[in-house]
C-alpha cells in the first residue's frame, strides 16, 4: 500500500535536489532546469494531496503550475540568449553588474 | 506490487535529478531531467490524475524541454565555457546545514498526515471531470493565464529582437 507519505518524501527529496542544483551551480541552464524540477516537485505534492483528499482543485493548480512553468521557461531562455548574445558567458557569477 | 512500482519510478525520477544536477554538461543534464520527468508522468498515472499525466508528458517533457534542448544546441558552449567553478566550503557549508534545518521541519509536517488511502471513483482526475471544475471554480484564474502567456509571448518576441 502506497501511502501518502511516500509520495511526500519522494516530493521533497526532488525539490531539495532541486536547491541544491539552484545553490551549488554556477552554469545558468543548469539552475534553470533545476527550477523546472522543483515546480515539478511541488506539481507532485498538489497531485498527492488532490489524491488523498478525494478532490480535484489540486488536478487544476497543478494545471496552472505548468502554464506558468511554459510562460517562465519561453521568458528564461530567451533572457539566456540575450545575455550570451551581449556577455558571451553562462555563468551566474560573471554576471555581477549589479553587485559591485 | 504497487509498492515496487512505486519505488522503482521513485528511483528513476531521483536518479534522474540526480543526473542533472551533477552532470557538468547541460545537455546530458536535460536528457536525464526528462528521464526523471517521464517517470514522474507515470506517477501522477498511479495517483488517478490521467489530466495532469497527459499535461506532463506533453507540456513538460514534450514543449518545454524541447525548449531547453534547443537553446543550449543553439548556445553550442565551449568546454571552457563549461568548466565548473566550486562554491566556496563555508558557502557550502551554510547551504547544507540550512537544507537539513528545512528538512526536518518538514519530516515533522509528515508525522501529521493521516493514514491510509482513501477510495476514489474511476473517473476521478479524467479530462472531461477536470475540464468541468477548471471552467466553473477556476474560470477566472483560467482566463488569468490565458493573458501571462500573452504577455509572456508578447515579452519573449520583444527580448530575442535585436533591435526594438
Amino acid at each position: 500500500m502506497v501511502t501518502i507519505h511516500h509520495y511526500m518524501v519522494l516530493s521533497a527529496v526532488l525539490f531539495f535536489i532541486g536547491v541544491f542544483g539552484v545553490l551549488f551551480r554556477r552554469n545558468l541552464i543548469v539552475i534553470f532546469m533545476s527550477i523546472e524540477l522543483m515546480l515539478n516537485a511541488v506539481n507532485l505534492s498538489f497531485v498527492t494531496f488532490a489524491r488523498y483528499t478525494q478532490s480535484m482543485d489540486g488536478h487544476v493548480v497543478a494545471f496552472f503550475v505548468m502554464a506558468l512553468a511554459a510562460a517562465e521557461a519561453a521568458i528564461g531562455l530567451a533572457i539566456l540568449v540575450m545575455i550570451f548574445r551581449n556577455r558571451s558567458t553562462v555563468q551566474a557569477d560573471d554576471l555581477s553588474l549589479m553587485r559591485d | 506490487m504497487e509498492l515496487v512500482v512505486f519505488y522503482t519510478l521513485a528511483a528513476v525520477a531521483v536518479s534522474g535529478a540526480l543526473l542533472m544536477v551533477t552532470r557538468k554538461n547541460p545537455l546530458a543534464g536535460a536528457l536525464a531531467l526528462v528521464v526523471s520527468m517521464a517517470a514522474l508522468a507515470a506517477l501522477f498515472a498511479m495517483l488517478h490524475a490521467e489530466f495532469v499525466f497527459l499535461l506532463q508528458v506533453l507540456l513538460y517533457a514534450g514543449a518545454i524541454m524541447v525548449l531547453i534542448i534547443f537553446t543550449i544546441m543553439l548556445l553550442n558552449l565551449s568546454p571552457q565555457e563549461l568548466k565548473e567553478r566550486p562554491v566556496g566550503k563555508l558557502k557550502g557549508l551554510v547551504i547544507v546545514a540550512a537544507t537539513i534545518v528545512g528538512f526536518l521541519g518538514f519530516i515533522r509536517v509528515l508525522f501529521e498526515l493521516p493514514e491510509g488511502v482513501p477510495f476514489v471513483s474511476p473517473t476521478f482526475g479524467n479530462i472531461e471531470e477536470v475540464g468541468a471544475l477548471m471552467l466553473t471554480s477556476y474560470l477566472f484564474p483560467f482566463e488569468v493565464i490565458s493573458v501571462l502567456l500573452l504577455v509572456a509571448i508578447v515579452g519573449v518576441v520583444i527580448l530575442a529582437k535585436k533591435v526594438i
